[in-house]
């Protein structure tokens, strides 16, 4: 019986993450950021979005390589919602005010990456 | 013939790192400070012009990056600094000192060198990072030793006679740690005593050290906590090393490494360890060797492979081990009218492992990860005229599989391990008399589920459970919980409870008692682990760590609160002289250990780590509930590091300081003792290092251990053939103080 109970519980969780997988979307697109501070910021807001599973921003590429389910988030409303955390994308731009509000080391109009 | 075997040996080394493939360039980017000095920057952006490819440099300035088959310029960039571009001819390094933009911005550059020992604030776990640059401190020159600077861990010296020091966690012995080597079980059952001196320091990349119940996925072994040891890896270490050590006492070490990598997937690595002590020591005059005598090999090839593409990385890795050490009396003393006491120690080990990973690169969370070793570790000794052989046949498997529920907010690892041991052993339990031959063989198979969630901000956790199936512990479920809240930047506390249990190897963990005269008893020799039943116990506890500035400086307070607490225990009883009895705990027994550390930065180059310990480890023997023997109830440890600025060529000196004082002991009774209250005295130990780096590819160093050259009175006790014969009652150093010099090429 507790074999089962185990053996169950292995392969229920495999089969699990799989069948969720085959909805998952990946994209990769250009967000502003320039330092290792940034990158957390965009991570940090990124994979709190629901919707979105994984998230990785590169300081050097600006690229940011999102995984996301589409049946429960459009990619626009993604680009929206970084937009609004200060960091541009290539679709929206990210409203002054936020932008300005950016930690010094942040502001990417004005420094290069480091 | 051996001569010429070593010899072709050292020249396939040799031809390995000539004929090195390049296919990456590296180097160091340093800046000038405002006394002129050039210092190493750390995070500068490295990368070819008009590509993505690129690296940032690391805490000593070291950056690694592969060629570009696109661009042939290497753009440098950080903020303050003027962008340099270096046209690139296939040099194989690439330094560059970086020139400040003057005026740009009045920003301070923040440059922090990298801590040897590392605690993270972000780890859920109580876990500390020690790096290869520590272990250097303690030069010589295998993992037991390696502690001596590490305040979560004890060394003690396990008896008079085998030069052997055993470590000690939270109060309680390394038994009661899983010491795992890469994730796999290593140092338990027969290699238990002897193991951790069987790994040089030199081939160790990183050590993980997790206080309290740890992980569910290695298995359920861990009490106390963990040590986990990442051997160097051929694709990432240096072509050449070579380390040469030498000490007072005759010891002599050399190491030996060389890597190759043989094209962009497959990197192999030859790693050769040898000492040698032929110098017969008697500082103390008992008429004993202080040291063995001793010789000792130890080879290790391993493989790797590396698909990025694929998302797949594999290792392969064989080693032998061949360690003999003869102790006991020495011939040429003038002995009564009998024949020397004398023993040896000869132990041969194989090892040979295979791991293999992948990582989907479509979907970076989702992995798996396989890994399968065998071993076999035979031990033959005998100590004046008691015999002890172990052997031990290990098989060890393990899958695990890495994925999320939603986001990578919620991971969780699932899989099993399987264990199969086959235990031989082979003993008297008095002086040729009585022998016991016993085999047995555990098996067992687990599976594990471990759930981890981090807000990425003021929470995270890791819930872990495990369920196993063991030929004779039974079927048990082991559950571990670990919680972490960070309620400021430099504030956070964890808490961490789970259980453990183990069939306790009684007589490969407690090989000190055959160097005495002591007989054994057991609850019934015949039966099963000789009638003793499998410990069982829960660990609970606490970290906070307070980071605070003064000074603009960096600092740290961590206070530790751990507990373990024995269902069930197997009860090694010392109190009776001429005896040593196994039995059944009945009653409590705990361990209760409180640990402070204090760190302060003073300077770039000064650092300084404090700690006071207290244990309160106690266990109901037949005769009371007592302290444990040979265990201090409070300790106190000082590191003080220091070093110069880095010249232009990167040569530098650094300085190395640790104090120890310990406190008093009790000491299981012996009538010719010559402590009549039972306890040891309080002593102090002072260790201190310092390496001359010439530059980055050479150094020399010069240490001393037990500088005040304090010394046990009278280590051993009684008739070396009675039954009054007693090593084993040992709370200081045989030896007095120790000095060594040693070098290190690395090319």
């Amino acid at each position: 019986m507790k074999y089962i109970i185990t053996l169950s519980l292995l392969f229920s969780t495999i089969v699990f993450s799989q069948e969720n997988s085959s909805k998952s979307e990946n994209v990769t697109f250009t967000v502003q950021g320039v330092c290792s501070m940034c990158k957390a910021r965009i991570e940090t807001g990124v994979i709190r979005i629901k919707g979105v599973k994984y998230a990785n921003w590169d300081v050097l590429s600006n690229k940011i390589s999102l995984i996301y389910n589409s049946k429960k988030i459009k990619i626009d409303d993604i680009h929206k919602k970084i937009s609004l955390l200060g960091h541009s994308t290539e679709k929206y731009e990210a409203p002054e005010e936020i932008y300005n509000s950016l930690p010094e080391c942040c502001r990417y109009k004005t420094n290069q990456p480091h | 013939m051996k001569k010429i075997i070593l010899l072709s040996f050292l020249f396939f080394l040799f031809s390995f790192s000539v004929t090195y493939s390049q296919n990456f360039v590296k180097g160091i980017i340093y800046y000038e400070n405002s006394s002129g000095r050039k210092v190493p920057l750390s995070g500068v952006s490295v990368f070819w012009e008009n590509t993505s490819l690129g690296t940032l440099s690391d805490d000593s300035g070291n950056y690694k990056l592969t060629i570009s088959d696109s661009s042939k310029r290497l753009l440098f960039k950080y903020l303050g600094f003027r962008d340099q571009i270096i046209q690139f001819n296939n040099q194989s390094s690439i330094n560059i000192t970086m020139i400040e933009e003057e005026n740009v911005l009045d920003e301070v550059v923040v440059n922090k060198k990298q801590k040897t020992i590392q605690k993270s604030y972000f780890k859920t776990q109580n876990i500390t990072n020690v790096s290869s640059e520590e272990l250097l401190k303690a030069a010589c020159c295998n993992i037991s030793e390696s502690f001596e600077t590490n305040p979560s861990i004890d060394v003690n010296y396990s008896n008079a006679i085998t030069g052997t020091k055993q470590v000690k966690m939270l109060g309680l012995e390394s038994p009661y740690l899983s010491i795992t080597e890469e994730n796999i079980p290593m140092i338990r059952g027969a290699s238990q005593i002897y193991g951790l001196s069987f790994i040089p320091g030199t081939w160790v990349e990183s050590m993980q050290i997790t206080k309290g119940s740890g992980s569910v996925v290695n298995g359920f072994e861990s009490i106390s906590g963990q040590i986990n040891v990442e051997l160097r890896k051929p694709y990432s270490d240096s072509p050449f090393y070579l380390n040469v050590y030498s000490n007072n006492m005759g010891r002599n070490e050399v190491n030996l490494h060389s890597n190759k990598i043989i094209n962009d997937k497959l990197s192999t690595g030859v790693y050769l360890h040898a000492n040698k002590n032929n110098n017969k020591v008697d500082s103390n005059n008992d008429g004993f060797l202080d040291n063995p005598l001793s010789s000792a090999t130890n080879l290790f090839n391993r493989w790797q492979y590396i698909n990025p593409t694929k998302g797949t990385v594999g290792f392969f890795g064989y080693r032998f081990m061949n360690d003999k050490k003869e102790i006991g009396e020495i011939n040429d003393n003038k002995l009564p009218l009998r024949k020397p006491w004398k023993g040896e120690i000869h132990t041969k080990r194989f090892d040979s492992s295979f791991k293999y990973g992948y990582v989907n690169p479509k979907i970076p969370y989702q992995s798996l990860g396989f890994q399968m070793a065998f071993s076999n570790h035979d031990q033959k000794s005998f100590f004046g005229e008691r015999n002890l052989d172990l052997n031990q046949k290990s098989f060890y498997s393990s899958l695990i599989y890495n994925s999320i529920i939603g986001s990578t907010l919620n991971k969780i690892k699932v899989g099993f391990n399987i264990a199969y041991d086959d235990y031989n052993e082979y003993f008297d339990r008095i002086f040729n008399e009585n022998f016991i031959n016993s085999s047995r063989i555990d098996k067992s198979f687990g599976s594990f589920f471990e759930y981890s969630y981090d807000s990425l901000d003021k929470i995270s956790l890791v819930a872990g459970i495990r369920y196993d199936f063991h030929n004779n512990l039974g079927n048990f479920l082991t559950p571990r919980l670990h919680l972490r809240y960070q309620p400021f930047e430099k504030s956070v506390l964890r808490l961490s409870v789970g259980t453990g249990r183990k069939a306790s190897n009684v007589i490969s963990e407690n090989q000190n008692i055959f160097a005495t005269g002591r007989k054994l008893f057991f609850p019934n020799e015949n039966e099963l682990y000789y009638g003793l039943k499998p410990e069982k116990a829960v660990n609970y506890g606490f970290s906070f760590r307070q980071g605070f500035y003064i000074n603009n400086r960096e600092g740290d307070i961590t206070i530790d609160y751990y507990v373990t607490d024995f269902d069930n225990q197997v009860v090694v009883d010392w109190e009776t002289q001429g005896q040593v009895s196994f039995y059944n705990l009945e009653g409590k027994s705990y361990a209760k250990s409180l640990q402070i550390d204090l760190e302060y930065q003073f300077s770039d180059n000064f650092l300084m780590k404090s700690t006071y310990k207290n244990f309160n480890v106690k266990k109901q023997y037949k005769s009371g509930l007592l302290q444990n023997p040979l265990t201090p109830k409070s300790r106190f440890f000082t590191n003080l590091e220091t070093s110069t600025n880095l010249n232009d060529k990167g040569a530098q000196w650094k300085f190395d300081l640790t104090y120890n004082w310990i406190g008093k002991q009790r000491l299981p009774f012996h009538e010719l003792s010559i402590k009549k209250n039972g306890y040891s005295p309080t002593y102090s130990l002072l260790h201190a290092q310092i390496t001359k780096v010439f530059s980055e590819k050479f150094e020399i160093y010069l240490g001393g251990e037990n500088i005040g050259s304090y010394k046990q009175d009278k280590p051993i006790l009684g008739d070396p053939f009675g039954t009054d014969f007693d090593t084993s009652i040992v709370y200081a150093p045989i030896h007095g103080s120790l000095f060594y010099l040693g070098l290190r090429l690395n090319i």
